[in-house]
């Protein structure tokens, strides 16, 4: 039983919502306890496989998982293996955003419990169970136009899911904002991927990866394919100056969702990390894509840290420092790929590459756990207070104690101060941008201190001050709410006081997997 | 019925029409491995038969013969077995979705090799899926369409 | 010249919608947009499997000498007609509630969410 689930784990980590995603219309339609009993255990069972599979991963490496037969292709007679079954390649990397997708999703699910109350509950729960399957879906696939059918999921499901409260108007705004953009964005993912159909007649990531590193077959039709795939999932991953829609639908989501949409653009920077690093690698200039990616970050930096000076509206100044935490991923990546295309992609990368590459994809997890407890705060103060405002909320520190502790917590990690993980991924970003480029570092480490300032702010005017009269019924925040802000709380302090644990064991492989384009290539096209 | 709805004439053709086109919707389903078709273009073909009604008698009475809970209803029963049949191909034979069922009774005949109509008795697990697709496109696009135009009517409470 | 006007219409199909999604203020012309770019991106997926004079590939074997078109593009274009449908379902029905709540259908007048 036990060698089934792990040899299975890579599908059953994403049947298992889906099937209780169909199952809730039904089950809600008979009790409403027994409704969340059910999506409680379903995404449960999901986290305990995701483990089990990293834990797979971790000992014995890349796992192939083919589906609907036993091999991954067909021979033909003249000896030709064409790969043409749909298939799950799970590498360091994928496990790496599997464990944030599902553990996000478990804690958004327990605060969600609190939450949300009254009728439409039931559809709430099954759009939030879609969300899970399609980010688990886009990190394990290793098919090109399944990661497209997945990323199409997770759009419509979190448009339905910013609209949810759609008797205030700007919910609605927000949403539809975001589904046209959205929309575009996947339309041109989807005309990359017919470009490279057309040229290659291969769908699978693995087998593209090979033929297109070969010099005599790169076009300049496949040059065109990836600029529109790149375009568009840096646009999807939120990155300035395609970063309009990002602010509206964190600020407009309901509660727990801002906390998934966080984990749902990782898991598009995730599919711009697999096009960039494993379908392309070398077979592009990679030092200018690596420049973009800089420059890409630095702006993302600068316009996250400055227009968050000016807004009044709490959950949208958290999504515009959202924006500055995507810019320090990408500008670390931008380091690593850089240095990778300086030794070619097959030879050892420099120290400070490495170390480029650890940070980023270490503040990878760090984004989402702290921006979602920031995010996680905000939702009990609306919720307690149905006032989203700074300017009309003042001395909530006297009621809501527990809250403004986590939210001490989460500001302290997004600024990078000891000995919380922020630090920890910050300074490995700090030392190796600097090699690079003196400048660049010295602005992120500027816009650190800047968010540290805009944060106290907020502090100091949402939660410090004297007790206002509007607010003197409210109490503290239901105690769900307060016991999934400290399982963040308490694996970020994890995070902070061992980092080398876990940069180790849990970063170490994803990054490995990254660079090491000829090992996907060859799990596919080598063995079955 | 002149409150809603279009005039007799087009109420009873309305009503003879609908079943013949579940009819051709269902044989569109149910020979997707056979021909062009399949689940999704015969739920289409069913939801705009649904549709129809809603158009010939309009929105008001049409929610109160078929409620869109039961819509609904009728929709996830569709993907649970579409999901329940993959996973029994996990169970019972080697991986997600495998074809267990050729060789068997059910649906288990291969057709002969060459250029022919091929035969109904075949596919595996093929139109056990196109149904399951079939049910959840119905029931997915009908309540879609009844709850646009109920929304479109209403003056005050919001849906 | 000939087999390649379908090329064509996906550039035309292609520039119209993308024009009237980016050029127009009225909510239900900019849906109309996103499905004509929808469309063009579908015929180019359909497109690229045409084999000159060959048959539908719902056959297991023909004689030799005759062919079938491919049937992968056919596969891809059904799933994007399908998500497709589903935009479509959210995008009208975001526009019917906007419509309730703020009388317009204009995107310029009905933003609230400045800056």
């Amino acid at each position: 039983m036990n060698d089934w689930i792990v040899t299975n784990a890579p599908i059953l980590i994403i049947a298992t919502p889906l099937f209780a995603a169909f199952l809730t219309p039904l089950v809600d339609r008979v009790s409403k306890r027994g409704r969340d009993a059910m999506v409680f255990v379903a995404t449960l069972i999901t986290l305990v496989i995701a483990f089990i599979l990293a834990k797979n991963v971790f000992d014995n490496g890349l796992v192939v998982y083919t589906l609907g037969g036993k091999s991954v292709g067909l021979t033909l007679p003249s000896g030709y293996h064409v790969p043409v079954r749909i298939i799950l390649e799970v590498d360091g990397m994928s496990v790496f955003m599997a464990m944030i997708s599902t553990l996000t999703s478990f804690v958004g699910l327990l605060y969600s419990f609190s939450y949300i109350k009254g009728e439409g509950s039931g559809k709430y729960y099954t759009l939030f169970l879609m969300m899970l399957v399609g980010m688990l879906g886009m990190e394990m696939t290793g098919d090109l136009f399944n990661l497209f059918v997945f990323l199409e999921i997770l759009s419509v499901s979190s448009a339905a899911l910013i609209a949810f409260y759609a008797r205030k108007g700007k919910p609605l705004e927000a949403s539809i904002k975001y589904i046209i953009i959205s929309s575009l964005a996947a339309l041109f993912v989807l005309f990359a991927i017919g470009l490279l159909y057309g040229e290659y007649n291969l769908l699978n990531m693995g087998a593209l990866a090979g033929e297109i590193s070969s010099e005599a077959t790169f076009t300049f039709t496949t040059q065109i394919a990836f600029i529109l795939l790149f375009a568009s999932f840096v646009l999807k991953a939120g990155a300035a100056p395609m970063h309009m829609w990002l602010p509206d639908a964190y600020g407009e989501a309901p509660g727990a969702i801002s906390m998934v949409l966080v984990a749902a653009t990782q898991a598009s920077l995730y599919a711009l990390l697999r096009v960039c690093f494993t379908v392309y690698s070398m077979a592009i200039d990679a030092s200018t894509i690596g420049i973009i990616l800089i420059s890409l970050g630095l702006v993302s930096i600068f316009i996250g840290a400055t227009m968050a000076l000016i807004q009044i509206n709490m959950k949208r100044l958290i999504g515009y420092a959202a924006v500055a935490e995507i810019g320090y991923i990408l500008l670390a990546i931008g380091v690593g790929f850089f240095e990778l295309a300086k030794v070619g992609g097959g030879g050892v990368i420099s120290e400070y590459g490495l170390k480029a590459l650890q940070g980023g994809v270490f503040h990878i997890f760090n984004d989402v756990l702290d921006i979602g407890l920031l995010f996680l705060v905000a939702g009990a103060v609306i919720y307690v207070t149905k006032e989203s405002n700074l300017n009309k909320l003042g001395g909530l520190a006297h009621s809501m104690k527990y809250s403004s502790i986590f939210f001490i917590i989460g500001m302290a990690a997004v600024s990078g101060l000891p000995p919380l993980n922020g630090f920890a991924s910050k300074i490995l970003i700090y030392e190796s941008v600097y090699k690079v480029s003196p400048i660049t570092s010295i602005i992120a480490i500027l816009a650190s201190i800047f968010m540290l300032a805009i944060f106290v702010k907020i502090f100091h005017s949402v939660f410090m001050g004297p007790k206002l009269s509007e607010f003197a019924t409210c109490k503290e925040a239901p105690k769900l709410m307060l016991g999934s802000m400290a399982v963040i709380a308490v694996i970020m302090i994890f995070f902070g006081l061992f980092p080398d644990f876990v940069v180790n064991n849990i970063v170490n492989p994803a990054v490995n997997a990254l660079m090491n384009q000829a090992g996907y290539i060859g799990s596919v096209l080598g063995g079955v | 019925m002149k409150s809603e709805g279009l005039s007799p004439i087009v109420q009873t053709i309305a009503g003879i029409l609908f079943p013949m086109i579940l009819i051709f919707s269902f044989y569109v389903i149910m020979h997707g491995h056979l021909t062009p078709g399949g689940g999704f273009q015969g739920g289409a073909i069913g939801a705009s038969a649904v549709v129809m009604l809603i158009v010939a008698f309009g929105a008001k009475n049409i929610e109160k013969k078929i409620r869109e809970e039961k819509l609904s209803a009728f929709e996830s029963i569709g993907g649970v077995v579409f999901i329940a049949v993959a996973l029994l191909g996990l169970v019972m034979a080697s991986t997600f979705m495998s074809n267990f069922l050729v060789g068997d009774i059910i649906f288990g005949k291969i057709p002969p090799f060459g250029s022919n109509l091929g035969i109904l008795n075949s596919g595996g697990i093929l139109p056990i899926l196109n149904l399951a697709v079939g049910m959840k496109v119905i029931g997915g696009l009908s309540a879609v369409v009844l709850v646009m135009a109920l929304a479109s009517k209403e003056e005050k409470n919001d849906i | 010249m000939i087999y390649n006007v379908p090329f064509l219409a996906v550039v035309v199909l292609i520039a119209i919608g993308a024009y009237a999604l980016l050029f127009k203020r009225n909510l239900i012309k900019i849906a109309i947009g996103l499905t004509i770019l929808e469309s063009g991106v579908n015929l180019f997926l359909i497109t690229l499997g045409y084999r000159e004079g060959d048959v539908a590939p719902i056959y297991t074997n023909l004689p030799s000498g005759r062919g079938m078109v491919l049937p992968v593009p056919q596969a891809l274009t059904l799933t994007s007609i399908v998500i497709g449908v589903a935009v479509l379902a959210l995008i009208l029905s975001l526009i019917i509630r906007i419509y309730r709540k703020y009388g317009t259908l204009d995107s310029h007048e009905m933003r609230r969410l400045k800056e």
